[in-house]
């Protein structure tokens, strides 16, 4: 662990403003900076992956490690921050993990096999229920930043993989692959090594775009479902 | 001799898209399987064409600077995409989508190129729905839509402020599936260091593995260029922090020339700088320009008493307040295109009503819809429409179902709830019309390399409208160049892999590994960001939202000695072979001092202003932008010569066949 002292933060600076500042001063001593993965800032990319004072993103909530305000710390706090933490996610340098466990879970099923072809069906022609078709949108703003692993004690990934898996159970277009999707991708996720849910709803609370519990109960049936049907 | 050959078929524009598809070579099942195709970037455009190749049996690399294909910054578009569906029944058409673009773009892009966007355009929201894309619906479970800037019709589809999200997604699901099945290799955390040319054609690149810093060769039978725009020049912008112009810059440097380098998209509604710290802005949706009204404070004295606190925007009542936009241009009001709304945000400001502590701020008002949206919902469900507090309760959830990722940003960033206060907002850079230089089937002028998505030029003249990125990077990927690269990869077939041990790789790799070398040895005293602020400032200030002869012919000398000072001064700390942001950093940098002057000089040599590119010395009495069709009428495309400075300009001339040239008119 290493402790930096840094003056001149203003309330209105983001957290990776301030992560800025340190790195500015720290390259201008000819010594490196501390390497985090960033991109967008705006809270859709989800390359953040800081673990701040214990919790995933930091104190906020709903909000991603980019989004995370210097006023929500008060002057003279020691922050304490970590790499997303977990077995699964590899550290590369300093803050910067490993998350390609996440894509070979999507690799194992996280799409609907349909070619692009420029004659598929009109967009209109099976309407969907409105509910669902929001349920399965809420389900889809899944950012993929593994703050639901680096939270659990498990390091489970449920809750990244019922939201795709529920993404696509809620639809109809999802339903042709649905039995082998769930079964695959469940099968991965345990190949990779993450834990099991205890349902403790952890995630939930530190997810930064509030995906909902409700996808792990859906994916949980699906999986049965599947099971007992092939 | 210019090499500009726009390769557009015969015959009438709605009929060339299908006669080219039916006219243009073919390569075998059997033969796709012994073609190699690299595409660098996963954006929609890169992540689409990646999919749709390997769907069709070629064998794709792809490449990525991110930790996944999954974070382009695609990811962060937000209103929507564009489709001549006319599910609304309010007229929409191909044509009208086609003419609008070439509008919007103020007749400075290709009608044909246009034409086939707008084509294909219905096609792409049948293939992403069939993907599993949840874009918003009505209670009758159809497809919703929304209205953006510079149209009359409501043809945008959107899933909340998220479409980007969701459409990159669908391409991101459907290269998964190419990647299960073998047919795409994916590198990650990879970047494109240059481009290998072997006998004039492209047939590979040098990487840099980002992790460990190893330097790779990559050999193909096309490379196709999915790298994205450079709005990052301006260091602020609303480009994630890796965005970057390398990719495009080095194929440039190789051969392929850059078309309108100075076609710039500022967009009006993007949260205010706070401060020297600001390391990027964010945007906030031209959707909402659906609801939100803009203004400023008639007087003066209202406008300063705002910018010290004394007065909240609330207290003012409507006579008090100038819906700028509204009282300029009736016809459209609050929707008119970006590059209309920005200037004239900032012509507010420059006279004095800006409304935040830097002076550099309007106001978003989403009151009036509040109320609007309150009493529609109280009538439908028979309560009392004139309950204000009611209305109110009522008139916010709508609208949170409408924007609420928006709000809830917003409220993250300025610490405001713009529920019960206006936003504030300015205008930012957001995307760049300008880029590499291609003809019909997407190629740029060196043989084999390709450019697609917001890398190339073509579809939105000097301005591009709201939601048509989405449309124009899906378009590209999914529907143009899987059918075009083929006319190019039909030579190809008995060529049998490409080696990546010849003299070409080995010169190529030595120039990137000596360029390497020289920023880690070179132990200045600057940081790369000190370097990149200062570029940002003199092309903001010079090259921004307005622009003329002096400021142009100053910025290139500026950014002349800056570079020449940053190769003097530039401190990049740690190695070369292990994960080293300021390494990547240096390296971009240094190419966005290159087309830094390049972008200068076009905007020089464009007398006239059109669009994005407004030039003081060409405007109306009303202050509007005054194009000069007679000598304009054409494309610049630059072909590099040794120097930004020596550049060479060839014209490619633009033809209007099927829209008249006239005035653009929003009032």
């Amino acid at each position: 662990m290493v402790s930096y002292d840094i003056d001149n933060i203003s309330p209105d600076m983001s957290f990776l403003e301030m992560m800025d500042v340190l790195n500015e001063e720290l390259t201008s001593q000819g010594l490196d900076p501390v390497a985090f993965d960033h991109d967008c800032r705006e809270g859709i990319c989800g390359s953040c992956s800081m673990f701040i004072n214990g919790e995933a993103h930091g104190p906020d909530r709903l909000v991603t490690t980019c989004q995370l305000h210097m006023r929500k710390f008060q002057d003279g706090d020691t922050i304490f921050i970590e790499p997303f933490r977990s077995n699964t996610f590899p550290v590369i340098k300093d803050l910067v993990v490993d998350r390609s466990s996440f894509d070979r879970i999507q690799h194992a099923g996280g799409f609907i096999s349909i070619n692009t072809s420029g004659n598929t069906q009109d967009a209109n022609s099976i309407p969907i229920d409105k509910n669902k078709a929001d349920k399965a949108f809420d389900a889809a703003t899944c950012i993929g930043c593994g703050a639901c692993v680096a939270t659990c004690k498990n390091s489970s990934a449920m809750l990244f993989v019922s939201a795709k898996v529920s993404q696509f159970s809620l639809l109809p277009q999802g339903q042709v692959e649905a039995n082998e999707r769930v079964l695959n991708m469940v099968k991965q996720m345990d190949d990779e090594g993450f834990g099991n849910c205890t349902n403790t709803g952890a995630c939930e609370v530190e997810c930064p775009k509030g995906i909902s519990l409700e996808n792990i109960a859906r994916m949980n049936r699906d999986y049965l479902k599947a099971k007992f049907s092939s | 001799m210019s090499k500009l050959n726009s390769k557009i078929p015969k015959g009438p524009i709605s009929e060339k898209w299908t006669n080219h598809k039916n006219n243009i070579r073919l390569v075998s099942p059997a033969n796709k399987r012994q073609i190699d195709v690299i595409v660098v970037g996963t954006g929609l455009a890169g992540g689409s064409a990646s999919a749709t190749l390997a769907e069709l049996g070629y064998n794709v690399k792809s490449f990525c600077f991110q930790d996944s294909p999954r974070r382009a910054h695609s990811i962060a578009a937000q209103g929507g995409i564009n489709a001549a569906k006319n599910y609304q029944g309010d007229g929409d058409s191909v044509y009208r989508l086609f003419y609008d673009t070439v509008k919007g773009g103020d007749y400075r892009s290709r009608e044909a190129n246009v034409y086939r966007l707008a084509e294909v355009s219905a096609n792409i929201i049948d293939q992403c729905v069939a993907q599993g894309v949840p874009f918003a619906r009505d209670y009758g479970g159809l497809l919703d839509n929304r209205s953006f800037g510079g149209v009359l019709v409501s043809r945008t589809f959107y899933a909340k402020g998220q479409t980007g999200q969701q459409l990159l997604l669908g391409a991101y699901s459907a290269m998964n599936r190419q990647i299960a099945r073998g047919k795409i290799q994916m590198y990650n955390r990879h970047e494109m260091m240059d481009l290998v040319l072997v006998d004039g054609k492209a047939r590979g690149i040098i990487t840099r593995n980002l992790i460990d810093g190893k330097i790779e060769r990559h050999s193909a039978h096309a490379v196709v260029i999915a790298s994205g725009g450079y709005g990052n020049l301006f260091y602020l912008s609303t480009n994630a922090m890796g965005s970057n112009v390398s990719a495009s810059w080095k194929i440039h440097k190789k051969g392929a020339y850059f078309a309108n380098p100075c076609f710039t998209q500022i967009h009006p509604t993007c949260i205010p700088v706070s401060g020297d710290h600001q390391s990027k802005l964010t945007l906030m949706s031209e959707s909402l320009r659906n609801d939100g009204r803009i203004w400023v404070p008639k007087s003066k004295s209202d406008a300063a008493a705002i910018r010290e606190g004394k007065l909240k925007p609330t207290d003012l009542s409507e006579d008090e307040r100038d819906y700028y936009l509204e009282r300029r241009y009736p016809a459209f009001g609050n929707l008119v295109p970006r590059d209309v709304a920005s200037r004239a945000a900032k012509e507010r400001c420059d006279a004095g009503f800006g409304v935040n502590k830097t002076g550099e701020a309007v106001f978003l008002d989403f009151a009036s819809a509040i109320i609007r949206y309150g009493k529609e919902k109280a009538h439908v469900k028979g309560l009392n429409e004139n309950d204000e507090k009611l209305v109110q309760e009522l008139g916010k959830e709508i609208i949170k179902s409408k924007y609420g990722n928006l709000f809830q940003m917003y409220e993250k960033i300025v610490d405001q709830n713009p529920y019960d206060t206006p936003m504030m907002i300015y205008p930012a850079v957001h995307y760049t019309m300008g880029g590499i230089w291609v003809d019909y089937n997407l190629m740029t002028t060196i043989p084999g390399c390709f450019a697609i998505g917001e890398a190339n030029f073509s579809d939105h003249g000097a301005n591009r409208l709201g939601a048509s990125a989405l449309m124009q990077g899906l378009a590209d990927g999914y529907f143009v160049l899987p059918y075009t690269i083929g006319d190019y990869l039909a030579d190809d077939i008995r060529t049998g892999p490409i080696s990546i041990h010849s003299k070409e790789f080995d010169e190529a790799e030595k120039l990137v590994k000596d360029k390497i070398d020289y920023l880690i040895n070179n132990k200045g005293s600057k940081t790369v960001d000190y370097f990149h602020k200062k570029l940002g400032k003199i092309i903001w200030n010079k090259c921004g939202m307005s622009r003329n002869e002096k400021g142009l012919k100053e910025a290139i000398n500026e950014i002349k000695s800056l570079r020449e000072d940053f190769y003097k001064k530039v401190l990049v700390p740690g190695n070369a072979n292990s994960f080293n942001e300021s390494l990547a950093k240096a390296i971009r940098v240094s190419d966005f001092l290159e087309l830094g002057e390049l972008f200068a000089k076009d905007a020089l040599e464009r007398s006239e202003s059109c669009g994005g590119h407004f030039r003081e010395e060409y405007q109306s009495k009303e202050g509007e932008a005054m194009r000069d069709d007679k000598n304009f009428t054409f494309v610049s495309a630059w072909e590099y010569n040794g120097q930004p400075s020596n550049a060479i300009l060839h014209k490619e001339d633009l033809k209007y066949e099927n829209i008249e040239l006239k005035t653009r008119s929003y009032k």
